[in-house]
């Protein structure tokens, strides 16, 4: 009735020639219900009549109702766009006879009802489903989807008929799960919970956890008891995997620091104390390449990694020979002394970069290292920790494969076992030393490379890792590469599971303590770690 | 004879120095010569030199490098600077009888750990006792297993950096990250005062002297003697059946507590201890001092602990950026080029004088010390 009224209205103001002044612009129909549009109590149910027209410009006319922006003009309908001007429907600028946008006097502002408010907010999702953005699409099945309203449900079973993106689909078959969460039939609501049971989502968990309470029918009630434990539990496993990948990560940063710690330490019987300086030299070394990358080859900029990797294994071996010729061979069989010596030069050369290079930079990983794998639902592993394990697997495989099927290898493992025989048999031990030492620095400088990529590079950063791989080293022992490994594994993973497990803002340190005081409880079962060479001098490894 | 004559006068000059530390400094200060603040520099130097002499006792004599003493040393400074926070409570900014910092952190009430150090006498046994009972727990638990050498290094510093990590945590009731501070007064006394601050030092300076003569009396006993041996060959001793363990157990122990009363010490007359002078880099420091000044000699350790000290006070103050560069340099080159440290060199001056000029025709060959049997047989 209203309708028709309108619509009569309408063409009688068109013949009558109103608006003539803008005659360029565009009348469309739902101008015929700006009369009701403007009144009160006619305004949801022209929302609802406008809807059916299924005219283009209705989302724009809702946008702008619900941004306030909205006038009526002489039984039209303008929007008071951003520019400063008005529009009409169709979006063109009203311009007076000169030319200049057109601001009448006698427009006033169209109000949306407080009543209606959620109504337009639902109208414009509903739109938002067939927008040309899959993002957007996607984020207005998530919206209507935790309405909690089941008339929703037949937009969006329409909306999944016409989507071709699989990701929005996804959400679009979950979102009407969802709503039938809240359906009045038991039975379709006891599907949807066995739904989530079955894909154990995340997402449903709260929406399940608050209808549980108002449940009346007791299958579905326990249905969704059952879920809502199958949910936690898949949780707790999510968490849990990530806490042992984040131990993983831990791990082969603390194997490839002590691998060639252990193998100095086996060989020489030193502990060398700036081997987390090594690592830190590896970082710099990254951020150095880094710099030269960008300063040069701008466009290049993401292979700068590709040629730090093998630099810094370089740079760093380099500065490992020089410390083993220059200094530390006037330490032979003083081996307390030795390690004082390399703390020395540790401070050093944390100094010296500081005053060099700065402190707190950092490097910008390759975009090829962003992002993760997604390796079971909702748990994205990063690329770059990924590539940390990889490396150290590696890192494990060469130094295996270097010590135990190459002839250098034979000559270590022959002055590991007796010095001075191997001596007798020709080998040059001190060449053997300087090899093995420049190894672990290099292997601890790649690590350091590594470690850039998910790290700040400042000078201390050797110290975060530097007492736990010198656990690694007391708990492995120094017999076999497998021990390092065990021990690397073994720290990694127990700080890791330790943390949640003590849980709070100082589960990091209570964990360090906890850590420290299993290796001294392991060392009275062990004295000389899990692998202890095989030696019958008493004096194998407390000299 | 010369031995006589040269212990002599090494207790002359002992003796001379001793008299210039108890007697004539105060008085200085008495006077007005020596002004508060170089007398309280040097009543700190002291208190190092004490921690200096338990580091001298297990590395420089029986050769357990410990890199956690400092850990002992605050131990024995917490104790105390709880005894002094406590007995200026109730004078703090919000005048609770309980320290400033717990009012900070919401902790309304004294822990009960904290209630024994309002009675110095407690608070005073604490800080000896408390790192002895610490470094006997961890010699037990490390020497009976017979880890030793690096490993014990290696763990110690392990240990260093789990204290240091425990004692930031504001959790424990220690006034975190910012330590103990804002000391007002110690048995009554105001520390403020003149008069207080000589009395401080005179008990550090008589602290030292004591420290000093009981570690002289041990190294010069047969257990001083154990201890050598022990350093020289650990092995040899086991075998003929010296309880190896307990003798380091002791003496670890020993060096704890010297520690903790070089840190009860330390902290009345500096004013404040946090956790950044218990950490790893604050434990290598001291053995940095007894290497240069000369391990193994008591002396020495002194020396050591006194002129790095010293020297720190200069270059910090000037060349801040400097300071760990230059302390990392004397490290590399005092064990390379002395490895006697400053005690050492007059010795090696002297041995290297000798080389150079005495005249080498009275140099024999070198004696070949295999000979191997079938050449003297055909002799």
């Amino acid at each position: 009735m209203v309708k028709r009224t309108l619509i009569l209205l309408w063409s009688l103001c068109s013949l009558l020639g109103i608006g003539g002044v803008v005659g360029a612009a565009t009348i469309t129909p739902l101008d015929a219900y700006a009369q009701a549009l403007a009144t009160a109590d006619q305004q949801r149910q022209a929302l609802e009549h406008m809807r059916a027209l299924a005219e283009p410009s209705y989302k724009d006319l809702l946008i702008a109702l619900k941004e306030g922006t909205l006038y009526l003009w002489r039984d039209r309908l303008l929007i008071f766009g951003d520019a400063g001007a008005f529009t009409d429907l169709a979006g063109q600028t009203i311009l007076d006879a000169s030319g200049q946008p057109f601001l009448p006097d006698d427009a006033t502002p169209v109000p949306l009802e407080e009543g209606n408010m959620s109504l337009v907010q639902r109208l414009l999702e509903v739109m938002n489903l067939t927008d040309s953005d899959p993002r957007a699409r996607k984020a207005a099945a998530l919206k209507l989807g935790s309405l909690r309203d089941a008339a929703h449900i037949t937009v969006l079973k329409q909306a999944l008929r016409q989507e071709g993106n699989a990701s929005v689909r996804a959400v679009l078959v979950e979102a009407i799960y969802k709503l039938q969460l809240v359906d009045p039939d038991p039975q379709v609501r006891h599907r949807a919970v066995e739904h989530f049971a079955n894909i154990r989502a995340e997402s449903a968990l709260a929406l399940l956890k608050n209808l549980v309470e108002h449940e009346q029918d007791n299958v579905v009630k326990q249905a969704m008891h059952r879920a809502i434990s199958a949910i936690e539990g898949y949780l707790q496993l999510r968490s849990l995997v990530g806490y042992v990948f984040n131990g993983l990560s831990l791990a082969s940063i603390l194997l490839m620091m002590s691998l060639g710690l252990a193998i100095t330490f086996g060989l020489m019987g030193i502990i060398n104390m700036a081997h987390g300086e090594m690592l830190m030299l590896g970082s710099y070394t990254a951020y150095v390449v880094q710099e030269c990358f960008a300063a040069f080859a701008p466009a290049q900029l993401d292979y700068f990694f590709l040629a730090a990797l093998p630099l810094s294994l370089l740079i760093v071996g380099a500065v490992g020979i020089g410390l083993e010729r220059g200094i530390l061979r006037f330490l032979y069989g003083r081996p307390l002394e030795s390690l004082l010596v390399t703390w020395g030069i540790g401070l050093m050369l944390q100094q010296g970069v500081r005053l060099s290079i700065g402190d707190q930079t950092s490097v910008n990983p390759p975009t090829w290292f962003r992002g993760g794998w997604e390796a079971i639902p909702g748990l994205v592993l990063p690329y770059s920790r990924l590539f940390i394990v990889a490396l150290s697997v590696l890192s494990v495989l060469a130094v295996y494969w270097l010590l135990y099927r190459s002839a250098a290898g034979l000559k270590i493992r022959a002055v590991m076992q007796n010095r001075d025989i191997a001596c007798c048999m020709g080998i040059a031990a001190r060449r053997i030393d300087a090899f093995t030492f420049a190894m672990g620095a290099a292997l601890a400088g790649l690590a350091g490379c590594a470690l850039s990529l998910i790290g700040t590079v400042d000078p201390e950063v050797g110290k975060t890792y530097i007492v736990d791989s010198f656990m690694v080293v007391v708990l492995g022992g120094v017999g076999k590469i497998i021990g390092t490994v065990l021990a690397s594994l073994g720290l990694g993973m127990s700080n890791k599971l330790l943390e949640p497990a003590i849980g709070g803002t100082a589960a990091a340190v209570y964990a360090k303590v906890g850590i420290l005081l299993l290796v001294i409880i392991f060392l009275q079962v062990r004295p000389t770690g899990l692998f202890p060479p095989k030696e019958r001098a008493t004096d194998a490894i407390t000299r | 004879m010369t031995a006589g004559k040269a212990g002599k006068r090494t207790w002359f000059a002992e003796s001379l120095l001793v008299l210039l530390l108890i007697i004539i400094l105060p008085l200085l200060h008495g006077v007005g010569v020596v002004s508060d603040y170089y007398l309280n520099l040097c009543g700190k130097y002291l208190a190092l030199a004490i921690l200096a002499l338990g580091m001298d006792l297990i590395w420089g004599y029986t050769g357990i490098l410990s890199l956690g003493q400092a850990v002992f040393f605050g131990l024995g400074a917490y104790a105390m600077g709880m005894h002094l926070m406590l007995g200026s409570s109730g004078r703090g900014v919000y005048g609770e009888p309980i320290p400033d910092f717990m009012v900070w952190n919401r902790v309304l009430e004294l822990p009960l750990f904290w209630q024994p150090f309002q009675y110095f006498p407690l608070a005073a046994l604490a800080a000896l006792s408390g790192p002895a009972l610490v470094a006997t727990v961890i010699g037990w638990l490390t020497f009976r297993r017979r880890v030793s050498g690096t490993y014990f290094a290696i763990l110690t510093q392990a240990m260093a950096y789990a204290a240091w990590l425990l004692f930031n945590r504001n959790e424990l009731n220690l006034g975190g990250t910012n330590g103990l501070t804002d000391f007002k007064r110690l048995l009554g006394f105001p520390l403020s005062a003149p008069g207080t601050s000589r009395g401080l030092y005179l008990v550090t300076a008589l602290g030292l002297v004591g420290s000093f003569s009981l570690c002289r009396w041990l190294v010069g006993s047969k257990m001083g003697l154990v201890l050598t041996a022990i350093r020289d060959q650990e092995r040899r001793l086991q075998f003929l059946g010296y309880p190896v363990a307990s003798y380091k157990i002791f003496i670890f122990a020993l060096a704890g507590m010297l520690s903790g009363l070089a840190g009860a010490l330390y902290v009345t007359q500096v004013g404040i201890i946090t956790p950044s002078q218990i950490g790893v880099l604050p434990s290598l420091e001291i053995v940095v001092w007894v290497a240069t000044g000369g391990r193994g000699t008591l002396v020495g350790a002194i020396l050591g602990a006194i002129g790095i000290n010293a020297a720190r006070s200069l270059l910090t103050a000037r060349y801040p950026e400097w300071w760990p560069i230059i302390l990392g340099g004397l490290f590399v080159g005092v064990v390379i080029l002395f490895p006697d440290g400053l005690a050492g060199l007059p010795r090696q001056l002297q041995r290297l004088g000798r080389r150079l000029w005495l005249p080498r025709m009275t140099a024999k060959p070198l004696q070949p010390s295999v000979v191997r049997p079938e050449l003297t047989s055909q002799q």
